[in-house]
């Protein structure tokens, strides 16, 4: 497999993170400047689950920095309706473009396509697997709002399937981190992860309540719990009420504590927090654009 | 036939598994495709008395040598196993089983959403934990019940 393609958050060493997001800060200051900084390079977009943002940041980076991308429409009018294999695809899709972004519901759709293709890979997200992309801008955006070290960071919410939650864990493992993972018992992180973050050295603090521990996090993550998780409509509320934030859960925060959030919520935050300081989730999802210039750029300089 | 004479008589060439973990016998079958149709003699003891082990399950199949695939299954579930090839009624070789750094194509992955279930030209690949295996592809880590996903045919 080529060294290049970004699979997982765990293939990321301190200084890894650091230059992408030391490069996406170039950009963030200025996207306008690079139009002529990767001018023909093709960016192909395979994305087998539907992810309008996440596809139109990959878009948009590719174009601020003077390239375009090609994708295969959706899957229903695509040859994967006809049966085709996911590898057999990604073999043909190569042959258009410079560099390729996955996104796919199975988890390991990715380390798999990677063994198949010779232009450099991203991850889009694959299954409740990784989104290492994903990690980067949140990395960038706890870096801007609270620093990456000396940071106590809660992240809530459904952390058995929620693919954000484990790129950003094994990220994190890089810095000076205290992660406290909060969560519904049925929810919480799988023995995987547990694994990776254990054998790295990682302390994992698992806690149901997040009263335990809200006064000392400088940064909350909180992410969407779905409802088809649940058998029982009923269950699913009572979980989803008791995983929301609103002013009132704040109450107990510091005050330079900052929200976060990979968006789309449903009502994990209420809008009433959106107008306070701690809201960061939107310039969160601003940053997903510097932050893929920053990885484009990088996988790019190599193809001249 | 005595009881006794039945555990230890002795097959004129095949493969004895002894020091098989009591209880894992019949995964070990499992493990060589073994089903009572396959036409092989094969002699089964569970829960024999042994100095080393308190108790221990045999396996003896007749004209048949193991592949290193199906050696390397047992040694997940049996590590303690030893495997003695025997010709002409005598222990021709005997072999220690040694966990492998990963098994290929062998286990299917309990992960109904991974990748390798899928119609993908991908083999099943497992790294081997100290106590477990962990599917290269997902990431799942399987523990318990290591036989039910034994994939060889
Ligand atoms: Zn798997």
């Amino acid at each position: 497999m080529r060294d290049d393609h970004l699979i997982t958050a765990k293939q990321l060493s301190r200084e890894d993170v650091e230059s992408v997001l030391d490069r996406a800060a170039e950009f963030d200051a200025d996207p306008a400047a690079f139009g002529d900084r990767h001018e023909d390079a093709i960016l192909g977009l395979l994305f087998f689950e539907p992810s309008t943002r996440t596809k139109m940041s990959f878009e948009t980076a590719i174009k601020r920095l003077g390239g375009d991308a090609v994708d295969m429409g959706t899957v229903e009018s695509s040859s994967v309706k006809k049966g085709e294999s996911l590898a057999d695809t990604a073999r043909v899709i190569e042959g258009y473009a410079d560099a390729l972004v996955l996104r796919h519901p199975s988890q390991g759709a990715a380390k798999m396509v990677g063994e198949f293709v010779d232009v450099p890979l991203l991850n889009a997200g694959d299954g409740a697997g990784h989104h290492p992309t994903q990690t980067l801008l949140d990395l960038y955006t706890i870096r801007e709002n609270a620093g990456l070290d000396d940071l106590t960071i809660g992240i809530m919410g459904d952390l058995k399937y929620g693919r954000t939650v484990h790129s950003l864990a094994h990220a994190l493992t890089n810095f000076d981190a205290d992660q406290h993972f909060i969560s519904p018992e049925s929810l919480k992180l799988p023995r995987s992860v547990r694994y990776d973050l254990h054998e790295s050295g990682a302390m994992v603090r698992e806690h149901t309540e997040l009263d335990d521990i809200l006064p000392s996090l400088d940064v909350l993550y909180v992410t969407r719990i779905q409802r088809e998780r649940f058998p029982d409509e009923n269950e699913y509320q009572e979980i989803a009420g008791e995983y929301g934030i609103d002013l009132e859960t704040l109450e107990s925060a510091k005050d330079d504590l900052t929200v976060m959030h990979p968006l789309p919520r449903v009502d994990e935050i209420a809008p009433e927090v959106d107008d306070t300081d701690y809201a960061t989730y939107f310039e969160q999802a601003h940053n997903g654009v510097p932050v893929r210039m920053a990885l484009l750029d990088q996988l790019l300089e190599g193809r001249q | 036939m005595s009881d006794h004479q039945l555990r230890v008589s002795k097959i004129p060439r095949g493969t004895v598994i002894d020091h098989i973990r009591a209880g894992q016998a019949l995964n070990v079958l499992a493990i060589l495709g073994i089903d009572g149709e396959s036409g092989e003699t094969v002699s089964v003891g569970m829960n024999v008395p042994s100095d080393r082990m308190g108790h221990k399950d045999i396996v003896k199949v007749e004209d048949r040598e193991l592949s290193q695939d199906e050696v390397d299954v047992l040694s997940l579930i049996a590590p303690e196993a030893t495997i003695n090839i025997i010709r002409e009624y005598e222990v021709a070789e005997k072999q220690y089983l040694e966990r492998p750094e990963r098994v290929v194509g062998v286990l299917s992955c309990p992960n109904h959403n991974c990748i390798t279930n899928e119609n993908e030209p991908v083999e099943t690949e497992f790294d081997v934990l100290d106590d477990g295996v962990r599917c290269e592809y997902c990431e799942t880590i399987v523990r318990e019940d290591l036989a039910d996903h034994i994939a060889v045919e």
